[in-house]
């Protein structure tokens, strides 16, 4: 893990008519970290992840990305700059096969100036990395119309397509919901390997076990504020986390 | 043994498409047979049947066709990509107006005018849908619907560009056949050339936006900017379709921009099958015959195709084409369970 | 000051036309297509039971209304329905319904001085230098009372709260037991008797031509571009603008060029902001 910020927020707030999803929240990522985001459901996190990747305007506040202003730009600029999301809900074109999901990111203009794929070859890169993501080459598996996969394979498929684009920073919203234990066991060295490698991972989870044996810090987010920003077991000993979380007693 | 028996339907391949998929197919004159025969066939039609037909009242007729055809095929296009055209009549128009209009007041040759219209129109219909791009997508179909319309009124109450009576005496082309087999070909490159398109990873991105923008912009693509694209290539073969009749007729006035040649086009996409090309080239030679037998009916025939449109929609969605195509390719029986 | 009576006459005139259409699609997203249709059918069929079977007008109204409420309703049921969730269907839907009733009572005839609907009240009174048809000030009493009385409707009733619930969020209304097909499909039903109301109060001051089931949804359309589909304030600032803009061409230049302006305001508005004046750009953010 380098010094090198690679994304930095700076109060960046979200107001939808009088309910505010995110209230101030700062933090920075330094490249080849891997951040955790968490936080009691209705916190801000997927929001947060909406504002980073441009789905969603700011009402104030700056989102600098490899020092670039990135607060206002389009979601496809953002992604060609090297930022991947999964999304909460499974978003795959269910109609198609399953490698051919893999063509959209493998056809932007990122990936086509990495030199990833030339005519006619997109294919082939297509199942090749749907390889390394449990969908056996040899199989009829990545030939399968992706509506007709189990849940778990379509989580997975997701992951894939974020890493076809090629990304620096990959965010990972709610990856394992869903994801049976051995799924998961067989995904989570997947993306260790990934972090390891270099890629700067940030991934809102709600199976805290798995994700402290992987987050190097976690940002622990409540009503849309952060309330913690440290190593996990810091975090978790914070006061206003456990009450977040938990609950407080109630006197008498 | 417990129950009465239960039955479906299963729908099975055929065996020789299933022994025609690979490679193989080369091994075996009838499975070559079996898979070029639905392209040859459209093809050959195509060509032959403006001769059987003669230079006559029904040559006319095929001619219409193809240059509905084409504003049919436009549609599908848009509609590939998540558009909703509610306004052929405007591309039609746009491009009837291009012609016409350079051919009248510059005396522009024939096959400069066509071009020009062509891409010309193409610019002139994307500036214009542009703007709505970002909004929901019922704006789309909202401004295709309501421009041709209010283009129509000003031509009208305006007269400009010719008003009520229109352009009249512009060059026609040298005969009728030239004119026939420049639309049939026009018809079968951009069909075979919108299938091709669709089918490689282009097509894809293209389907991909229509079935779920924000997975695409998560991939880096600008939706905004391929959306701009296929207006230009599906307005550019519209204005085409304009400029051919403009020439064909001589004549181009405001009834360019009617609603007429909005919704026949969109009747045959729908009745044809959207989404494959085929069926929009089928549904409109199926229709435009149809409307011209019926000529006496009048302004009645459109609202025969609005229920022939309503009919498809409720009844058999899919469209001919594909179930045309279904039926090639598959059997069905029924199984116990 | 004819000029400021012509204009608002035509701004409600305007704003009568529109509120019905951006009704049915601020509630259930459904973009009717055949209003205008609507307004002709309305203003037909009183037409057919005053002059055919004698009933008498204000009966003759009340019965067009719930008819064509009515023939929306089951629209909705039997078509919409059948086609919902493929949102592409649904807008050619209506319009091929919109050419199915015009173009039919085009062929059977029912353009001309005729087909004329009487006035609710006859005789004119002046106002300054001019005089003005009692008519035109029915036209904007109602017309101003319509919005008020949609205004409260639908933020102080049930259904009206049913209406603003599924407009807000669709699933979370069916969660709390509103049934979102019945709301959608008396969204469209309101929004037809609503065409049908503005047509008997607009059409006894002019003839019936079936043109005016294109034109009629031409100016709702344009209205809707303009101010913002979703707005109400849209609605009226854009009716206001294009109302006297239209008076004030009419008045300075030829009567014709009305048409003028408002392929202008359109191009302006795409030109500057394509969603409407008071459009909200909720694009992006809608459906993440």
């Amino acid at each position: 893990m380098s010094e090198e910020i690679i994304l930095r927020v700076e109060n960046l707030t979200k107001r939808f008519g009088g309910v505010v999803a995110v209230d101030q929240v700062s933090f920075e990522v330094r490249r080849g970290e891997f951040l955790g985001l968490i936080g009691p459901n209705g916190s801000g996190k997927t929001t947060l992840i909406n504002l980073i990747t441009g789905f969603v305007k700011p009402t104030s506040g700056r989102i600098l990305y490899l020092n670039q202003e990135i607060t206002h730009q389009p979601p496809y600029r953002i992604a060609c700059m090297g930022v991947a999301r999964s999304f909460q809900m499974v978003r795959a074109f269910h109609r198609i096969p399953a490698f051919k999901n893999l063509i959209v990111p493998l056809y932007s203009p990122r990936v086509k100036k990495l030199g990833g794929g030339k005519y006619g070859e997109r294919d082939d890169i297509a199942v090749d990395l749907l390889d390394d993501f449990g969908f056996e080459r040899d199989s009829l598996v990545p030939y399968k119309t992706a509506g007709s996969l189990p849940h778990g394979y379509l989580k997975r498929l997701d992951l894939a397509r974020c890493m076809a684009l090629r990304p620096d920073l990959l965010i990972l919203d709610e990856l394992f919901s869903g994801m049976t234990m051995s799924e998961v066991a067989a995904t989570l060295p997947l993306i260790e390997k990934f972090n390891r490698e270099g890629l700067t991972i940030m991934m809102v989870e709600h199976r805290l076990k798995e994700l402290f044996r992987v987050a190097h810090r976690v940002i622990v987010l409540n009503f849309g504020r952060k309330i913690a920003d440290g190593p996990p077991k810091e975090a978790m000993n914070h006061e206003e986390v456990q009450k977040a979380y938990l609950g407080t007693e109630v006197e008498g | 043994m417990a129950g009465p028996s239960r039955y479906r339907k299963e729908r099975i391949d055929r065996g020789i498409k299933a022994r025609s998929d690979t490679i193989y197919v080369l091994s075996s004159y009838r499975e070559m047979v079996y898979i070029l025969l639905p392209r040859i066939l459209p093809i050959f039609f195509l060509l032959i049947f403006p001769l059987v037909v003669g230079g006559g009242y029904w040559g006319k007729v095929v001619f219409y066709s193809c240059t509905f055809a084409l504003l049919a095929l436009s549609w599908d296009l848009l509609a590939s990509v998540g558009l909703v055209s509610l306004g052929q009549a405007l591309f039609f128009g746009v491009g009837s107006y291009v012609a016409g209009g350079f051919n009248h007041y510059l005396k522009w040759p024939i096959f400069l005018t066509i071009p020009v219209a062509t891409i010309g129109g193409a610019f002139i219909c994307s500036l214009l849908l542009i703007p709505v791009l970002r909004l929901r997508g019922v704006y789309f179909s909202m401004v295709t619907l309501i421009l041709p319309l209010l283009f129509d009124h000003l031509i009208e109450t305006l007269e400009i560009l010719g008003g009520t009576h229109g352009l009249l005496s512009l060059t026609p082309f040298p005969n009728h056949w030239m004119a026939v087999y420049i639309a049939i070909l026009a018809v079968i490159v951009c069909l075979f050339g919108f299938r091709r398109l669709i089918h490689e990873d282009y097509g894809f991105v293209l389907r991909g936006i229509r079935e779920d923008d924000r997975v695409v912009m998560a991939g880096g693509i600008n939706i905004y900017w391929y959306k701009t694209q296929t207006i230009f290539i599906a307005g550019g073969i519209g204005c085409l379709a304009g400029a051919l009749m403009t020439h064909y007729y001589q004549f181009v006035g405001r009834s360019a921009f009617a609603l007429d040649n909005t919704i026949l086009p969109l009747a045959g996409a729908v009745l044809g099958g959207s989404g494959n090309f085929a069926g929009a080239v089928l549904g409109t030679f199926i229709l435009v015959p149809l409307s011209e037998a019926l000529r006496a009916l009048g302004g009645l025939r459109m609202a025969l195709y609005s229920l022939i449109l309503i009919g498809a929609l409720a009844i058999l969605p899919e469209g001919i084409f594909h179930y045309l195509e279904r039926k090639y390719h598959q059997f069905e029986r029924i199984v116990s369970i | 000051m004819e000029i400021l009576i012509y204009g608002i006459t035509n701004s409600v005139t305007l704003a009568l036309m529109a509120i019905g259409f951006s009704l049915t699609f601020g509630i259930s997203g459904l973009a009717n297509f055949a209003h205008g249709a609507f307004y002709l059918l309305g203003g037909i069929l009183t037409w057919i039971f005053m002059n055919q079977l004698g009933i008498p007008y204000f009966l003759s109204a009340l019965i067009s209304i719930v008819v064509v409420g009515l023939f929306g309703f089951f629209l909705y049921w039997g078509l919409m329905l059948r086609l919902r969730g493929l949102a592409i269907n649904e807008v050619i839907a209506t319009l091929a319904t919109a050419i199915v009733i015009v173009e039919v009572l085009r062929y059977l005839g029912f353009s001309g001085f005729t087909y004329v609907l009487p006035e609710f009240i006859k005789g004119s009174i002046q106002i300054g230098k001019s005089w003005v048809d009692y008519q035109r000030i029915f036209l904007v009493a109602i017309g101003i009372g319509l919005i008020i009385f949609l205004y409260l409707f639908i933020h102080h009733t049930k259904i009206g709260l049913s209406f603003r619930a599924i407009s807000q969020n669709e699933r979370t209304a069916i969660s709390l037991g509103i049934d979102s097909d019945w709301t959608a499909a008396l969204s469209l039903s309101f929004g037809s008797a609503l065409a049908v109301i503005a047509g008997l109060v607009i059409l006894p001051l002019g003839s019936i031509d079936t043109q005016i089931g294109y034109d009629i949804l031409i100016s709702a359309l344009a209205v809707g571009i303009v101010g913002g589909l979703e707005s109400v304030p849209g609605i009226l600032v854009a009716s206001i603008i294009l109302g006297f803009g239209q008076i004030i061409v009419a008045t300075f230049f030829k009567a014709q060029w009305q048409t003028v302006v408002t392929l202008i305001a359109i191009l302006v508005i795409l030109a500057v902001k394509p969603s409407g004046i008071f459009g909200k750009y909720k694009e992006l953010e809608e459906r993440v």
